[in-house]
Formats: C-alpha cells, sequence, structure tokens
C-alpha cells in the first residue's frame, strides 16, 4: 500500500464503517420488527402454539431437523410438515417413535401427552402459516 | 515467552486441544450415523451427538482465543497481565462448566436437563448452537466479564498498539452480542431474527477481528515486517469485514419471514463478504514474502499462510456459493450449507487457533521453536487435516448438489428420506475421510511428545 495512504487512514475507514453500518443495520432492525406483524400473524400464537414452541425447544427437535431451513440436516424440514403430513399423522409418527428398523435413523420416544401432542402440532400449523416468500421450492421441503 | 504472566495461556491452549479431540470424536459418530441410522442409539442420539461436537468446538475456540489473549496481551502492553491469579480461577470454572455441560448432554435426557436447570424460569435452550442450560450461560457470562476486566486493566496500564485494540474489541463484541442468547421469544421469526445477532454477528463480523488481530501478531513475530505496516493492513481488513459482514446478516432473512427486501441487503452485502478474506489471504502471503528474519519457526508460518487460504476458501468462497437469494432459495437448509460450515469453520477460526498455538507453545515450553522433526511431525498433521476437510466439504457439497437435484427440481421430488438414500454414496466417503482427519490431529497432538532432534533454545 502506499505512503500516503496511513494507518490513520484505514483506523478511521474501520470506525467509520463499522458505525455507519452498525446503525443502518438497527435502522432496518427497526423497520423489518414494525412490518413482521403482517407477515408471521402473530394474532394466531395461541397459549397452544406458545407450549409447543417450548416442547420443541427442550426436546432438541432442532438437533435432527430444519425448520425454515435452520437446523440439522439429518431428518426432514418440518415448516411445512403441516400441510405434507397433516396433524393426525404427525401425532401418530411421534407416538409411534422409534420405528426399530435395522439401519434406518432413528428417532426418540419423547412420552408426549395428548395435549402436548396437541400443542406440537398447534405450533407446527402457526409455523406452516409465516410469509416465507414461497420458502421451501415444493411440498418436500 | 518474555513475560511470565503469559504463563497462563498455556492451560487455555491444552484444554482447547483436549476438547478438539473431543469435537472430532463426536464428529465422527455422527458421521457414521448418517450412514448407518441407528448406530449408537438410543445411547447416543443424533441430535446428542450434534450438541457435543458444535458445542465443544465453540467452547474450544473460546479456550483458544483466552489462551491467545492472555498470551498476547502482555507482550502488546509490554506489561504482565493484571491478575494471573483470576486468569487461573476462570480456567478453571469454564473448564469444569464445559465439561458438566458435556456430562449433563450425555447422561440425561435433554428434557430432564432444562427443567433440572431452570430453563422454565428463563427459556433459553434447544435453540441451534444456544443449547447451553441457563447456568452454563450464566457462566460463560462471567467466565467473559472476568477475562475482559483482567484483559483490559492489563491494556490500560500498558502500552495501547492497535493490534491489542483491535483483539479486545473483538472479545468485547463477542461478549456482548453473546446476551442475545438470553432473548428468546415464542414468536419463532423474532426468535430466530435475533438469534443471528448472537451467530452471524460473532462468526461473520467480531470474531473475524479476533482473528485479524491473531494473525497480525503472528506475521510481526515470524516475519519481523514493520508493525505500522501490518497494523494498516489488520485495519483495511476487518473494516471490509464489517462493511460487508453486517448487512450481509441479511443472507439469513431470505426465508424466515422477515421483509423481502432483505433478499437484496442479504445477497449484495454477502457477496462482498469473500473481499476481507481474500485481503487476508493477499497479507499472509505479502507479509511472509516481505520477512525481514528467518523464524526457526516453519510450522508456524505454514500455519499461518493456512489460514489465509482456507479462511478465504471455506468462508469466503463456499459462502458466496449459496448466498444469492436466488440460488439460496433452492440451497438454503441442504448438505451445502454443512459443507460451508465444514471449511469455514475449520479454515478460519480452527487454523488461527492452530498458528497461534504453534507460535506460542515452543515459547511457552521455553524454545523459539520446536525441533526439526517435530515440525516435520506438524506439518505432515496440518497437510493430513486440512486435505480431508477439503475432501470432506467437496463430498459434502456433492451429496448437497444432488440432495436438491432430487428433492426440489424437477417434476417428481423424492421425499427428504428417499433422497438421503441415494447420497448416501457421499456420506461414507465424507466418514472416511473424516478418519484421515482424525489420524492428522494424532498426529498433531503426538508431535508435541516428539523427543527426537534438538529443540531451538530461544535466542
Amino acid at each position: 500500500m502506499k505512503e500516503t495512504f496511513t494507518k490513520a487512514m484505514a483506523r478511521n475507514i474501520f470506525y467509520g464503517g463499522a458505525v455507519f453500518f452498525f446503525l443502518l443495520f438497527i435502522a432496518l432492525t427497526f423497520d423489518t420488527v414494525q412490518n413482521l406483524p403482517k407477515r408471521d400473524h402473530r394474532e394466531n400464537i395461541t397459549d397452544s402454539v406458545v407450549r409447543g414452541k417450548h416442547i420443541w425447544e427442550t426436546r432438541d427437535c432442532v438437533g435432527c431437523h430444519t425448520i425454515l431451513g435452520e437446523g440439522a440436516y439429518f431428518a426432514p424440514e418440518l415448516g411445512n410438515v403441516y400441510q405434507r403430513r397433516g396433524p393426525e399423522f404427525i401425532k401418530g409418527w411421534i407416538k409411534s417413535q422409534p420405528t426399530g428398523t435395522p439401519g434406518r435413523r432413528q428417532m426418540p420416544q419423547f412420552n408426549l401427552t395428548d395435549q402436548q401432542l396437541d400443542d406440537v402440532v398447534a405450533f407446527l400449523k402457526w409455523t406452516s402459516e409465516i410469509n416465507t416468500s414461497h420458502w421451501p421450492p415444493n411440498i418436500e421441503g | 515467552m518474555q513475560y511470565k504472566s503469559q504463563a497462563v495461556a498455556k492451560p487455555y491452549f491444552i484444554a482447547a486441544i483436549g476438547l478438539f479431540v473431543g469435537q472430532i470424536l463426536f464428529g465422527l459418530i455422527m458421521g457414521y450415523q448418517y450412514v448407518v441410522g441407528d448406530f449408537l442409539f438410543p445411547l447416543i442420539p443424533f441430535n446428542v451427538a450434534r450438541m457435543v461436537h458444535t458445542n465443544l468446538l465453540i467452547v474450544w475456540i473460546l479456550f483458544g482465543f483466552m489462551g491467545s489473549a492472555y498470551y498476547m496481551i502482555p507482550e502488546e502492553t509490554e506489561s504482565e497481565l493484571f491478575s494471573p491469579k483470576l486468569a487461573m480461577l476462570m480456567f478453571w470454572v469454564f473448564l469444569v462448566a464445559g465439561a458438566l455441560t458435556i456430562v449433563g448432554y450425555l447422561t440425561v435426557p435433554y428434557a430432564t436437563l432444562a427443567q433440572m436447570t431452570g430453563n422454565d424460569i428463563l427459556a433459553t435452550m434447544g435453540r441451534e448452537f444456544l443449547e447451553q442450560p441457563l447456568p452454563t450461560k450464566v457462566g460463560i457470562v462471567i467466565v467473559a466479564l472476568a477475562f475482559l476486566f483482567n484483559i483490559s486493566m492489563t491494556m490500560l496500564k500498558g502500552r495501547k498498539t492497535s493490534i491489542s485494540l483491535v483483539m479486545v474489541l473483538g472479545l468485547w463484541g463477542l461478549a456482548i452480542f453473546f446476551l442475545f442468547s438470553f432473548y428468546n421469544p415464542s414468536n419463532l421469526v423474532l426468535d430466530k431474527y435475533f438469534w443471528w445477532w448472537t451467530v452471524h454477528l460473532w462468526v461473520e463480523g467480531v470474531w473475524e477481528l479476533i482473528l485479524g488481530a491473531m494473525m497480525a501478531f503472528v506475521l510481526i513475530k515470524i516475519t519481523g515486517v514493520d508493525r505500522e505496516v501490518i497494523e494498516k493492513w489488520l485495519y483495511i481488513i476487518i473494516a471490509m469485514t464489517l462493511i460487508t459482514g453486517i448487512l450481509g446478516t441479511g443472507h439469513h432473512y431470505f426465508w424466515i419471514g422477515t421483509p423481502e427486501y432483505w433478499q437484496w441487503f442479504g445477497s449484495v452485502f454477502s457477496a462482498l463478504e469473500p473481499i476481507p478474506f481474500f485481503m487476508m489471504t493477499v497479507f499472509a502471503f505479502n507479509m511472509v514474502n516481505r520477512r525481514r528474519r528467518e523464524h526457526p519457526n516453519k510450522a508456524a508460518t505454514l500455519w499461518a499462510l493456512g489460514t489465509g487460504v482456507m479462511a478465504f476458501l471455506g468462508a469466503g468462497v463456499w459462502g458466496f456459493l449459496h448466498t444469492l437469494a436466488p440460488v439460496n432459495f433452492y440451497t438454503h437448509g441442504t448438505q451445502i450449507t454443512a459443507a460451508h460450515g465444514h471449511m469455514a469453520f475449520y479454515g478460519a477460526y480452527v487454523m488461527v487457533n492452530l498458528t497461534m498455538i504453534s507460535y506460542a507453545m515452543p515459547m511457552l515450553r521455553g524454545r523459539s521453536a520446536n525441533s526439526r522433526s517435530s515440525q516435520v511431525m506438524e506439518m505432515w498433521s496440518f497437510w493430513l487435516m486440512t486435505v480431508s476437510i477439503v475432501f470432506i466439504t467437496l463430498f459434502l457439497t456433492a451429496a448437497g448438489i444432488l440432495q436438491i437435484w432430487l428433492q426440489r427440481m424437477g417434476s417428481s421430488p423424492l421425499s427428504f428420506m428417499a433422497t438421503q438414500e441415494q447420497v448416501m454414496i457421499f456420506y461414507w466417503m465424507r466418514e472416511i475421510a473424516g478418519f484421515v482427519f482424525f489420524a492428522g490431529l494424532v498426529l498433531y497432538i503426538w508431535s508435541f511428545f516428539c523427543k527426537k532432534g534438538e529443540a531451538l533454545v530461544a535466542a
């Protein structure tokens, strides 16, 4: 680098750039948070959905599955599983785990009550109705 | 070693390497579960192995960062650490907290662990990478604050260089953005939005400041190039990092319910994120080529150059590969992400820590460099680990491309599980490459105990 470009100039670009873009990020975050209610339909977050998310977290579902594409890639995407499989299939599937098929990937048995199963389904149903800009590309997730 | 208190770095580095071994062992278990699905089930289900794998990675990299800071800061500030005792106390607190967390994951069902550790009071668990129980998260904050207090106090009483300033800035950022891990709203979209404030602003933000400072420190030592030149490079690189990386967070906001303008912000700014990594590569090679001394530690030089190249490939090129919104629409949540994750983490944060350890550990053991045969062994381990991570990445990329083709494109897409069957061959090859990586790691550790040849005594 040329001698005319000094360390002090480089330092100022760093501080200026960091502050400017962080402030811009905060402004965009503010706008995003303002606009989210139209896309996440939070009016539909019932107590059951809240409990369902808690069950989702405390069983570490995201350690195998993805939800809206985020998580582990060991098991199917569940953001749209409500449309793909429907509520009864989901509950029946969770209840019947593990399949015990030799060599097949296994899901643990979580011993959820009927109420808890309904909560998980409520959470997955609400999640499936978030406006995700048409992601995933198809029903297979 | 110029200052006595630098010695506290040694246990941090040893713990880092020990946890690294654990991380790789659990990686091998997961890799095997990818091909033989019921392996170790129900003893260690995949999600538990994954928590251990990723959490060990994070913890050992933090050990590496802290050890590096304890090594660097006394030399940079030309003064002894504010409190070596506090540093040692925090070492044990962090190690015990980390070990208890891992034992908890492995011995108690996760839901029970959550109940036992107060997750019903403040629910923070069960989110990717932030699976730690509440007491562990609080412990991380306490350790980080005590560490930052120690480092900052040392800086206040000594010389203030740009390298130490950038290092401390990065470490403060690390602590501050971790606080978002305590925010977990019941609205999944908001949860995800701010989850990235910890995850993205760490690895594509403040951690790069730490990486840059560590590289700059080692390059000054091994090349003898003028500090003014190196620090100018450092500022320009980290300026580009934050200019591109902060709004680059937007590449995570394409499909999680956030407004569609993020597709533009995310694509444009994250497409520029390879620039600072490319500059890092040029920087490393440039400084080594302009070196004013022949440092006897050739292994450390190799690690430093390797960090530049592999961080650019893994974080830069493999990141760019799937960062544009129209591409990411198909690649999001596939093995492509896993491919990128492996090479980026290895190339940037694993390698920069191994660079620092390679440079500092001989000094901490009272010599300027290890014996020739020990260095040769270390360089073999460099190539084994680096080449196998390249192959792991290539196999996962192949699996990802095939997965997208079969599951997400065409008129008769396969289901997730049917697709997994089709790409199995690549998972087998990835696992084999994983074993080669492990062999490299064993050789790496072996190189510390190599008795052959004369070690070079400090000049």
